[in-house]
Order: structure tokens, then sequence, then C-alpha cells
């Protein structure tokens, strides 16, 4: 039986935030033996930022991209490996490279209000001779018919997919639903959806996806990814056949990869704790969970009035430095409020 | 006597160095040259009595034009790399705020006296006027082995040219922290905020110490030049005090021992964008302080 949907799994890429970005080769070549021979059809590796995230700001790599993605390469023997480019973070050299090394997918990242500054990216791509995905970051932050006009610029730049992207893992399955229903009317390429679970929502936001026609699909393997986790892949597989929606991969070697490869390397993955539920809750990028913490502990505040403080803001992925500022005026506030009581 | 000039380029960009020009003293604006006759920058420049042209360069290059010795490019980099050639053959010199960076970087508040002879110069970015200065605060008391920003705009204040060229924007900037801010390497990282209201223009600089630096002096160069800046750009300032974390980081410049932070808001003065547009503010300014040094430096030399 042919599969209904595409899956991604980013467990390489998105659960790099998981892991402040310190995948080794090992556990690259590991994770893609499994989801390989379990059938998956495209695994992404990246630094979690994508591209060129390696910095002071979002964390560097414990070793270098190009390593990794040359690992996962060599590993894979059927599926295609993608690779996540941010235009302001990654440059188009960066891309090259990764074609260079084997990547055949490009997934190009935007805000979701923001699609004309990855023209040049999805063009380079399309040069390239790459698959070329569009990804439109905390789609929640605007309303389907404003979505969809970012999607046909992606669309018009030669994106064969587009992708409703629940950064925040904010939506509520309506919300869901109604992008991916949007988007599916009124493009013509592919629609794709990936969704995190700081809501607990991000297999019921991916099945309401599929009842609406979604092409592509993303999952981490045990959910490893920024916040409080993406959409399981094992889980999503296994509540796929059970929804009659042939997925074109085996549900127990899923289970295998997670259990035996992929847990060990974070065994709490999956628990949706108060700082994981306040990400969904204010609606703030997914990996800003771990810098907020660390912010949180360095400056003496609670990470939970970093996070719903960065929502007030708006801020949008890539805006990790103002979790130190937001940190340090908490500081600032909190010994005027002492000094004031002296 | 103060130096004619002229803008090229009569957007957003063109229409608000035009008012900051026109407080010069050194400077003697003549013209806004355009393209399009119905651009409301070329019906600003005829309203305070300049010559607001539509026929584009070549106005220059007609009698009309006599004596006009500096030209501020605000085009774009691919008509730049037109016009430039054509300056230089005139004798005129150019200060390009598009990110062709034909002629050599130039942060005032760094390297202001540096190419005072160079027949183009160019301007960087918003991010690079913004941060370059920091870097070399840093650097000018200690070794700076790796440094990197974040520069945030708001969506509304980055027009098409830059929204279509955003490695542009990264690559000159990075190059900048090392060519000018003295930075041993450099990453530049831009992000586009579409936030209502707008938010400000914000900059964060990090700069990776090495063992033995001493905070102090760190961070009275980062204060002193905050203030240097602000100088010329009234809306520039640290939102806290510099942030040192200690490390170690493995840096692409090799391993740091600590970081220092900075934190910076840059308000724009309002000429003719609104405040949130920091980032353009910070340009024309800087564009403004390069053109008026170069202008007492030609007044000084006997041509």
């Amino acid at each position: 039986m042919s599969a209904v949907f595409r899956l991604t799994d980013s467990t390489l890429r998105d659960g790099s935030h998981a892991l402040s970005h310190q995948f080794t080769v090992d556990q690259v070549r590991a994770v893609v033996r499994g989801l390989d021979a379990a059938g998956v059809p495209v695994i992404e590796v990246s630094h979690g930022d994508g591209l060129g995230g390696s910095s002071f700001n979002y964390g560097f790599s414990g070793t270098d991209e190009m390593h990794l993605l040359a690992a996962a390469v060599d590993e894979a023997e059927h599926a295609k490996i993608a690779v996540l480019l941010l235009p302001g973070i990654g440059i188009k050299e960066d891309l090259i490279r990764a074609h260079a090394v084997g990547a055949t997918v490009a997934r190009i990242a935007t805000h979701c209000t923001e699609a004309d500054i990855s023209q040049q990216h999805i063009s380079l791509a399309k040069e390239l001779g790459m698959e070329a995905v569009g990804f439109l970051m905390m789609s929640h932050m605007t309303p389907p018919e404003a979505l969809l006009e970012e999607a046909k610029k992606m669309e018009s730049y030669g994106a064969d997919c587009v992708y409703v992207v629940d950064s925040a893992g904010a939506m509520t399955i309506d919300d869901a639903r109604r992008r991916v229903a949007t988007l599916k009317d009124r493009l013509t390429c592919q629609v794709g959806i990936h969704a995190h679970n700081n809501l607990s929502l991000a297999v019921a936001n991916s099945l309401a996806a599929l009842e609406e026609g979604v092409d592509q699909v993303d999952g981490c393997t045990t959910g490893l990814g920024a916040g409080a986790g993406n959409c399981p892949t094992e889980v999503l597989v296994a509540a796929c056949e059970r929804s009659g929606y042939q997925t074109g991969v085996e549900p127990m070697s899923l289970v295998d990869v997670a259990d035996d490869v992929v847990r060990p390397l974070k065994p709490t993955q999956g628990v949706i704790d108060g700082d994981g539920l306040m990400l969904g809750y204010a609606g703030v990028y997914g990996s800003f969970l771990l810098h907020a913490r660390r912010a949180a502990e360095r400056h003496g505040v609670d990470s939970k009035e970093i996070l719903l403080e960065l929502g007030r803001r708006q801020v949008v992925g890539g805006q990790e430095d103002m979790i130190i500022d937001v940190a340090v005026e908490l500081e600032r506030r909190a010994a005027e409020a002492q000094a004031s009581q002296l | 006597m103060p130096v004619p000039c002229a803008i090229v380029g009569s957007g957003n960009i063109g229409t608000d160095l035009m008012y900051k020009l026109l407080r010069s003293d050194v400077l003697d604006l003549r013209a806004v040259v355009g393209i399009d006759p119905e651009s409301e920058g070329l019906r600003r420049a005829r309203e305070h009595g300049l010559v607001g042209t539509p026929e584009g360069v070549d106005w220059l290059f007609g009698d009309d034009a006599d004596g006009i010795a500096v030209v501020f490019e605000a085009t774009s980099a691919w008509v730049h790399r037109q016009n430039a050639p054509r300056y230089a053959e005139a004798g005129i010199r150019a200060i390009d705020l598009t990110p062709a960076k034909l002629g050599p970087a130039v942060v005032p508040t760094v390297n202001l006296d540096e190419h005072l002879d160079a027949p183009n110069v160019n301007m960087i970015t918003c991010g690079g006027q913004a941060t370059t200065p920091i870097v070399a605060a840093v650097r000018s008391v200690t070794d700076v082995p790796y440094a990197e920003i974040v520069s945030t705009v708001a969506s509304k204040s980055a027009g098409p040219g830059t929204r279509q060229n955003i490695d542009e924007f990264t690559k000159t900037t990075s190059s900048c922290l090392v060519e000018v801010g003295g930075a041993d390497h450099g990453k530049a990282i831009m992000i586009l905020n579409p936030a209502e209201p707008p938010i400000l223009m914000r900059n964060t600089v990090f700069c990776a110490l090495p063992e033995g630096y001493d905070a102090d002096a760190v961070s009275d160069a980062i204060l002193a030049m905050e203030k240097a800046v602000a100088a010329y750009v009234p809306g520039y300032h640290l939102t806290s005090p510099p942030v040192f974390d200690e490390g170690p980081f493995a840096t692409p410049g090799g391993p740091a021992a600590a970081r220092v932070i900075t934190l910076i808001e840059v308000e724009g003065a309002a000429d003719y964008f609104p405040p949130y547009a920091g980032n353009l503010d910070i340009m024309t300014a800087a564009a403004t302080q390069v053109g008026e040094a170069v202008a007492r430096h030609l007044m000084e030399v006997p041509a």
C-alpha cells in the first residue's frame, strides 16, 4: 500500500535543540540507520536553527553540521536527506556546501509574514536541482488568509511544498485545520504540517491536517525537539495506521528506533513541564526553552516569567538574544522592588 | 565655503538623508536626483529650494550640476555599480549607502579619518553601523577572537532591496566586524520582526573574551563608545550595562574564557522615518558624519 502523505523525520535537526546542538557522528549514523530501515522517506539533518546556526545566540555545534550531514548521507540507503536554512542566519554558500555533501531537499524557513526573504534561497535550491520546501514558522501568529498570501509567494519562487509550521506549539486543532485547509484549497504545490507538542496537540493537529488532505507531515522520534518536543514520529505513525492512513513506514521498527536509539539521548523527552507549556500558552518559539532556563539561572529569575514576557513582546524565531534582555530587565526590576522595601 | 553635494536616489533613505544634510554647515546640498517625476522625495526637495530632478544620474554630468564634489548614493547596489565609474571619472567623491561595497567600509566612530582621500567609501549596513563600534571598543582593550551580532528590525522598515538580498546584509556586516571592528572572526544574523506597533531596532553584540580580560576596562570602553555613537545618533543606547558570562565557549575563533553581551536599542530621530526605523536613521546619520568629514578635508586641502 502506498503512503497517503510523505513523512519527514526531523530528529536530527529539531532534536538538535533538545541536545543543545551536541549530536555526534555516531548518534547521527545510528538514528539514520534505524529510520532508513523503517522506511522513513526523508530525514532532516542540520543545526537546530538551520545551516549556519552554530553561534553564541543559538548555541555552538559540538560537531560541524557538514560532518553530521556527510555521515547521514553515507548511512541512508533509501531516505532523502534534507537540510533547513533560515535566511538571515544561513547563507547561500551554506546550501551549496550541503548540496555538495549530498543533501537533496532544501527546507527554507521564514517567519510566517516574511516569505519574501526566501526568494534567493528557494531559487538557488531549484537551480541546484534540489527539492525546495517553504517553511512558514510561527504560523499561529497570522490568520489563514494572510498565511496563504505568504505561501503563494514561496510557491511563486519555486517551492514544491509549503509548510504550516507551529513553531510555538500554540495551535489548537481548529487553528491547524483552517490553515492547512486554506493552503490546500488555493495552492497548486504540496502542503505540509510541522507540529509541536507544547499543548499536547501535535499528533491531533497532524491528524486534522491529514483530514484536510495535507501532503507532507513532520515528526521527531520520541518527539525529540524544541520546547516540549515535536510530533513524535512513532506515535504519529501508529495513530495514522489506526486511523486508516497508510504511512509506508513500519510502525514496530520505529518503536524500536525510539526506544533503543533516541530515548537514551534524552529520557525525559515527552514530559510537558511548566516551561514547555508556557511556550504553547504564550505562543513563544520553542527553541527558546533551554536558553530561557540558562538565563533564568544566571540572573536569578523565573524562566516562566521570561517566557511570558517574550510572548508579550511578540518576539519571533531567532530572537534568542531577547531572552537575555528580558532576564536582565526582570533581575533589575526585582532588585528595584527589593530596594524600595528597605 | 561649504562643499556642494547631491543625493542620488529619492526614496526613503535619500529623503531622510536630505533633512540631515540640510542642517550641515560644511555641506551645501544642492540637488536630489531621482528617476520618478511623481516621487515624494523629489517634491520635498523642491519644497526646500533644492533641485529635485527626475532626469536620473545623467543630470550630475550636465552643466546645471557644475561644482558638485560629493554624491551620496541612496539607490541600490546594482545601480551604484553602474554609477560609480562615472563619479570617479568626473572626480566626484561617492559616499555609498548601498551594500555594493566598492570602496572601503567606514564607521564614523572607528575609522572616520582613515579614508578621507578615497574616491568611494561604503557605509556597510545599518546593523554594521550599530554594532561595529562596540566590537572596536572591546578590541581597544583586549583581543576579540570572535564577534557575533544579531540585528532585529521592524518588518515595516525593511524595504524590498534588503529583503531580496538578505545574504548581502549578513555577509557585508560579518566582514565589517573583522575588517573595521578588529575581531578575528565575525558572524552577523538578521531578523525581521512584524510586531505591531513596530519594534525599535535592536542589536545584540556578543564578543568572545580571552583569558585574563579586564571586565572593568571592557565595560568602560563599551560605555564610552555608546556616548560617542549617541553624539550623532541620539536614539542609540544600551538597554542595560554590558552583561558578562563566564565560559568556556567553543567559538569559531577558538575557545573563549568568557563573553560580553551588549544589548542596544536604536530609536530613530524621525527626520522622515517614524522613530521605530532606527536602522534607517543610523545609516543616514553615519553617512552625514562621513560626508562632513570629507567636506572639511576638501576645504582644507587646496584642489
